[in-house]
């Protein structure tokens, strides 16, 4: 067997393990597994590819090997859990970002030895675009997740952002035509870049989970395009594994938004002109951590909806704490996490799971939904629009149609939020005027907290 | 490899993707799209070759970027989608 069969071997092993390893992940019980067989494929797809004879410094790999490594291991050990969006974010601009360098690497080393053609052109074209899309793009996320930026446009975006996606036909053009002219490459890596900020510059709040499923989808189809320029056939099978499921979960997260991609991409997200206490009158009904505990201690059933302000609040650990004093006295509790809820697919699930609330008692939109019928007291936890009855009863409301969590068939429903003021739909709620809702104005944590004392003294 | 395989190969992973993806639960969405992303660092295998291949002063420093990033995104990736799933398995452990 010579060497290249062995590398060709070796792909195909990691191609099988990494299948293997997709699958495992999307069932509870096999996940930990399933990661694992990814990571032994990436680390025997990397062996083999150390056999390859055309590399002759080892060392400068070696050098890149050890300091990615270190800065991967410590960013992914120190973060903390709510912040797992922002970092999901920047290593998927970090893969986009390696995959444009790549393609423009084998481009420009093809066309020095004269062994460029149309196929690997386009390829490096389309990935170029592509990952500097998916790398600018994660970082706006990135920041935008983190808080730190709170740009969100300027008047004119869309036509700039428009641009940058129609100059990059001409461009892609232009370079298979002239391939000799590395200026059309490094165009099109501007454009992207360009894209990549404009496009995710605009959206935020409730649009986030959609957008870091779609640049999680990306960064797949940037490294299988990778692919065609390398000529590899495990990188075009990885890659568009990673593109195909990154897809499957963006639709997902749409449709649990009532809304289409492109109304996502393309359109400011549907918003009202709530402005907080002026709409509600006297109809919202008051209360305190005590009153809470009372309705409590006569409960059967309690449902918890997280939203993102448990997270903002770091008030899982205050949760897992109410649930256990309430188990203990007898009472059922479960979660009804909403798909949108937070700030990226899943997010409340992984905040819950790291205050060690287990992952059975965590129900999906369609299973809660006909529970709360029967639920004695559901208490929302910094969440609005996910539970806004509007979007049942009001066609004109700008979240019409969306599916929501139908917590106002429950007997009681507290709602702990900061203040009356809307959500990101920036519209009212009529829960919170209704007849069996109660709000508790107070920071997550500190009202969770509240009730358990109240529950302890009582 | 023509084009038209390298499709085959592109097009057939896409439909298999789909389909192994189509039910997750959302208690892992969030694994399985860091893991996802772990996965799609694979360009850290043509960036190895960019980097190692000596050609000129440009491609090794862009080659030798792109392993950095590739591998951060390969290690930190599996690394934290590890720590998360030890979250869901731990728990299992402590109530039985």
């Amino acid at each position: 067997m010579s060497r290249l069969d062995v590398i060709d071997l070796g792909y195909l092993v990691a191609a099988i393990l990494f299948i293997v390893g997709l699958k495992g992940l999307g069932r509870p019980r096999t996940a930990p597994r399933g990661n694992l067989l990814g990571a032994s494929g990436m680390l025997l797809a990397v062996l083999v590819t150390l056999l390859n004879q055309s590399i002759l410094s080892y060392w400068v790999l070696a050098l890149a090997l050890v300091i990615g490594t270190v800065i991967g291991a410590l960013l992914a050990l120190k973060v903390k859990m709510t912040s797992m969006p922002e970092l999901v974010a920047l290593f998927n601009g970090f893969g986009g970002g390696a995959s444009v360098l790549v393609a423009a690497a084998s481009f420009v080393e093809a066309v020095d030895l004269g062994l460029e053609d149309t196929q690997l052109s386009i390829a490096a074209a389309v990935t170029a675009f592509i990952g500097a899309v998916t790398l600018t793009g994660s970082m706006i996320a990135f920041g935008k997740l983190k808080g730190s930026l709170e740009w969100s446009g300027f008047p004119g975006l869309s036509l700039v952002r428009a641009a940058s996606l129609l100059v990059a036909v001409p461009l892609a053009v232009l370079l298979v035509m002239q391939p000799e002219n590395q200026g059309w490459l490094w165009a099109l890596v501007a454009a992207g870049f360009i894209l990549g900020v404009l496009g995710t510059v605009p959206i935020g709040g409730a649009d986030m989970p959609v957008v870091i499923a779609l640049l999680n989808a990306l960064s797949g189809v940037a490294a299988s395009t990778t692919g065609f320029v390398l000529d590899n056939p495990l990188l075009i099978i990885a890659g568009s594994l990673v593109g195909a499921s990154g897809l499957v979960l963006t639709q997902v997260m749409c449709k649990a938004m009532n809304r289409s991609l492109l109304e996502v991409l393309f359109t400011a997200a549907p918003t009202g002109s709530s402005s907080g206490d002026d709409d509600y009158g006297d109809g919202v009904t008051a209360t305190s951590g005590e009153e809470v505990a009372m309705l409590l201690e006569i409960a059967e059933r309690v449902v918890i909806v997280p939203g993102y302000g448990m997270a903002v609040a770091q008030a899982q650990h205050a949760v897992r704490d109410l649930m256990v004093r309430l188990e203990a006295s007898g009472v059922e509790v479960v979660f009804g996490i909403h798909p949108v809820a937070g700030r990226m697919p899943g997010h409340m699930n992984v905040l819950l799971a790291e205050a060690e609330i287990d992952y059975e008692l965590l129900f999906d939109m369609d299973q809660i939904n006909p529970t709360f019928a029967r639920t004695d007291v559901t208490i929302v936890i910094g969440a609005n629009d996910v539970v806004n009855p509007a979007a049942r009863t009001d066609p004109d409301s700008p979240i019409a149609g969306m599916p929501i969590l139908d917590v106002d068939d429950s007997r009681t429903v507290v709602v702990i939020k900061r203040s009356l003021s809307p959500g990101f739909a920036g519209i009212s709620n009529p829960l919170f005027v209704a007849d069996n809702a109660l709000l508790y104005f107070a920071d997550a944590r500190e009202a969770v907290l509240e009730i358990v004392t109240a529950l302890n003294e009582g | 490899m023509t084009l038209l395989i390298a499709l085959t190969l592109f097009v057939l992973a896409v439909f298999l993707g789909m389909e192994l993806i189509s039910k997750v639960p959302a208690t892992l969405h969030t694994p399985l799209m860091s893991g996802s992303n772990a996965i799609s660092g694979i360009t850290l295998i043509g960036a190895l070759v960019s980097a190692g291949t000596d050609h000129t002063m440009l491609t090794t420093t862009l080659g030798f970027v792109a392993v950095t990033l590739a591998t951060i995104n390969v290690v930190g990736g599996f690394l934290v989608t590890n720590r998360m799933l030890s979250m869901f398995a731990g728990r299992k452990k402590n109530r039985s």
